[in-house]
């Protein structure tokens, strides 16, 4: 630019200002995404704080408010988190096909809608619930899924699932408790002499030894004041760091439940009542006829069919069970492990070279630590919560302890 | 360093100054007449245009843009989607067997849409909502301006006592409610060929509850409202990029484009940090309103987000444009 000339400088000088207001302008923008950020980030935690002020209260007391609610009645969402450091279940079911969870071959025999194969779903992931409960006849659940839902439904002895992605139902009938469900239940606490105090002083003395219950200050929950019983345990070696309870202040409903494994980090497993409401819901809640057009699968064919399919199969598979040596549960309390020893040492031991593919074995070995102890070799395969150990010996060791506890069992057993 | 250069320098600098003079100018024009007709009226009436006013301005550009060859031929094939849908259905299922494997895969509600026509309302939007339906709102909202531009009519819509904030209000109110038409178009095109192809009735929700088809039929109008809302987002960012440049054909190219980029975002696990952020993640909650009872939290998380991207990219439109050079 030419400095001599006084036009273009008045221009320039012009221009300046111009561009000056031009970029204030921008600041408007900025600024609402600013406030949207702050509030996106301050909501949450405005709404987090303040935890109710409530009357102090015992461990037993509240485990006595636990036992005594008679709360029937309710309906809500529930939000499940799960972390247990598996990969992902809902692959592993379709992997291990029938071996895993019944449910989870969706096969010509399978259904869709059976309730089995979506426990396992729940079990890794995060979950959107629906509950809905009146009395011990009717209730209902229904898993949210995107574009798509799966409803459980009780209703005075009919068991229906409806899974609307495939619009497929499921249908049972639940005996004996459709008959009379209200007389036996209301029956049973009476032969067994169980006040609630009492239920509460025997929960307390049965966990003494090996756990710690105590009452860890007030939160809210679904709007709700609650007391958080915290459950801890005792011995060391557990993979379980706590368990908190939020027991509803008024009525002893529990409404969320946090698991933190010792190895700290995010709860494994995480789940509560988002919004909760305790008057009767509607009773066309649990209504439930199959949609025209949809696959009904009754109960007692679906068994059939499975039976037929499988009863050769099973017959040999329980042969080789008949030598097992069983379930031996090592140690007590948070600390046990179930030994698992198979006939002949070879049942369902790690696998020896040549017997897998070498990709399979790559794969076994890239899930598992490889140990070494008194007890030979073995691997350990780890999850947030459970770790197995399988020696090459063919014994399994499993628990909710530490890789160091199980190897200890392992050594210890030899 | 070449005189050459030199004086091609100087040249281009007076070219742009040359411009910016004539920017000056054009604003000056644009906004003079604005003024005066303003000062006029306020010295009659005390007060600027009557909203009445703003309405015609809205009016005239929904005309408009109902009137383009082009958009109707993109109403053309988003009314086309139902119908595919309905015909691939019908022969899928004329031997009495059920949609797909059984296995529950495949679009949103098509397994339901034997029962109930009316299912294929849901099915169509679901189709239509991840790519259809925002392309087209892409390359309406991209051309507001842009194409006023390239085809150099904005200079004289300024002309108009309209003022800028007013005009952009009212191209962005004509982008909403073209967003409505699509998706009633939409909506109304699958309820037709699900009352031709198939049985209506009674309406199992997807919680497996029965209401009556009235209900049904309100549920499918609800739906179609959020459906259009949910696209409130896309239609200010494409408002916005219109805006940054004079080339109508890049600022849909950039709209859509942006808008498959984050589609893409949305479906990388890695990055679940952002995804609720993203315009187009909650856009599949519309089917929460076919739950039994309804279930809002993720409807409203929507509408939240696109009210966030409308107060911000459309606050970021008028600082562009309000302070932007018309040349054309």
């Amino acid at each position: 630019m030419a400095p001599n000339d006084s036009a273009q400088t008045t221009e320039e000088a012009k221009d300046l200002v111009a561009g000056r207001r031009r970029a204030t302008r921008y600041i408007v923008p900025v600024a609402v995404a600013g406030v949207a950020a702050a509030t996106i980030g301050l909501v949450p935690a405005l709404a987090a704080s303040g935890d109710p002020d409530l009357p102090k209260i015992t461990a037993q007391e509240l485990i006595e408010k636990m036992a005594a609610s008679d709360t029937q009645q309710l309906s809500g969402t529930v939000k499940i988190n799960t972390d247990l450091g598996i990969p992902s279940l809902g692959g592993l079911a379709e992997l291990g096909g029938g071996s895993l969870a019944p449910g989870g071959e969706r096969g010509e025999s399978g259904s869709a809608a059976s309730p089995d194969g979506k426990l396992l779903e729940l079990a890794s992931g995060s979950h959107t619930l629906r509950v809905a409960a009146d009395g011990p006849d009717k209730q209902k659940v229904s898993i949210l899924e995107d574009t798509a839902e799966y409803s459980v439904i009780h209703n005075s002895g009919e068991v229906w699932a409806y899974d609307s992605a495939s619009n497929e139902a499921f249908h049972a009938k639940d005996d004996g408790s459709g008959t009379g469900p209200g007389k036996e239940r209301e029956a049973a606490p009476k032969d067994l002499p169980t006040t609630p105090k009492e239920l509460a002083d025997e929960a307390l003395k049965a966990a003494d030894e090996t756990t710690s219950v105590t009452v860890g200050g007030t939160a809210q929950v679904a709007g709700r004041d609650a007391y958080q019983l915290v459950i801890k345990p005792k011995q060391s070696g557990s993979t379980v760091g706590s368990i908190k309870i939020a027991v509803d202040a008024k009525n002893g409903v529990p409404l969320k439940f946090t698991l933190t494994p010792s190895s700290g980090g995010k709860a494994a497993i995480d789940a509560g009542f988002t919004k909760v409401d305790f008057s009767k819901p509607a009773a066309s809640t649990f209504d439930f006829t199959p949609p025209k057009g949809a696959k009904v699968t009754e109960a007692d064919e679906l068994e059939k069919e499975k039976g037929l399919e499988r009863g050769a199969k099973n017959h040999e598979d329980f042969k080789g069970m008949e030598d097992f040596q069983g379930l031996n549960i090592i140690g007590e309390g948070w600390t046990s492990i179930a030994k698992i020893e198979m006939p002949g040492g070879e049942g369902i031991g790690a696998p020896k070279d040549g017997e897998v593919p070498p990709e399979a074995e790559k794969f076994l070995n890239a899930l598992g630590d490889q140990v070494d102890g008194k007890f030979g070799s073995g691997t350990v395969f780890k999850t947030r919560l459970v770790n197995a150990l399988m020696t090459d010996d063919g014994k399994v060791y499993v628990g909710a302890v530490t890789k160091d506890a199980l190897v200890k069992a392992a050594n210890e057993g030899k | 360093m070449s005189r050459v250069e030199e004086v091609e320098g100087a040249g281009a600098n007076g070219t742009a100054d040359a411009t910016g003079a004539a920017d000056a100018n054009a604003t000056a024009d644009g906004t003079g007449p604005v003024d005066a007709t303003r000062t006029a009226d306020a010295a009659g009436t005390l007060r600027g245009p009557s909203p009445l006013w703003t309405l015609g301005l809205f009016r005239s550009e929904l005309t408009t843009t109902l009137r383009r060859w082009r958009t109707l031929a993109l109403l053309g094939v988003l009314a086309a989607v139902p119908v595919l849908i309905g015909i691939a259905v019908k022969i899928e299922t004329s031997d009495g067997g059920p949609v797909g494997d059984g296995g529950g895969q495949g679009p949103a509600f098509i397994t339901q849409i034997t029962n109930n026509g009316l299912f294929l309302v849901f099915a169509a939007l679901a189709a239509t909502l991840p790519v259809f339906l925002p392309m087209t709102i892409g390359v309406v909202a991209g051309d507001a301006i842009a194409g006023e531009a390239s085809s150099g009519t904005l200079r004289y819509l300024l002309v108009a006592p309209a003022g800028r904030t007013r005009l952009l209000f009212a191209k962005y109110a004509a982008t909403c409610a073209f967003c409505l038409v699509a998706t009633l178009v939409v909506a109304g095109s699958a309820l037709a060929v699900g009352a031709l192809l198939f049985p209506l009735g009674d309406v199992v929700t997807i919680s497996g509850t029965r209401i009556s088809f009235g209900d049904g039929l309100l549920r499918a109008a609800l739906v179609a409202v959020v459906v259009a809302a949910s696209l409130a987002g896309i239609a200010a960012l494409g408002l916005f990029v219109s805006t940054l440049t004079g080339s109508g054909i890049a600022a849909m190219a950039t709209t859509v484009g942006l808008l498959i980029t984050v589609q893409i975002l949305d479906t990388i696990p890695q990055l679940h940090g952002i995804h609720p952020y993203l315009f187009p993640h909650y856009w599949l909650s519309f089917a929460d309103l076919m739950r039994e009872p309804v279930h809002w939290d993720e409807v409203v998380k929507n509408l939240g987000l696109q009210g966030v991207y409308v107060a911000v990219f459309g606050s970021a439109a008028w600082a562009r444009f309000t302070a932007k050079d018309i040349t054309a």
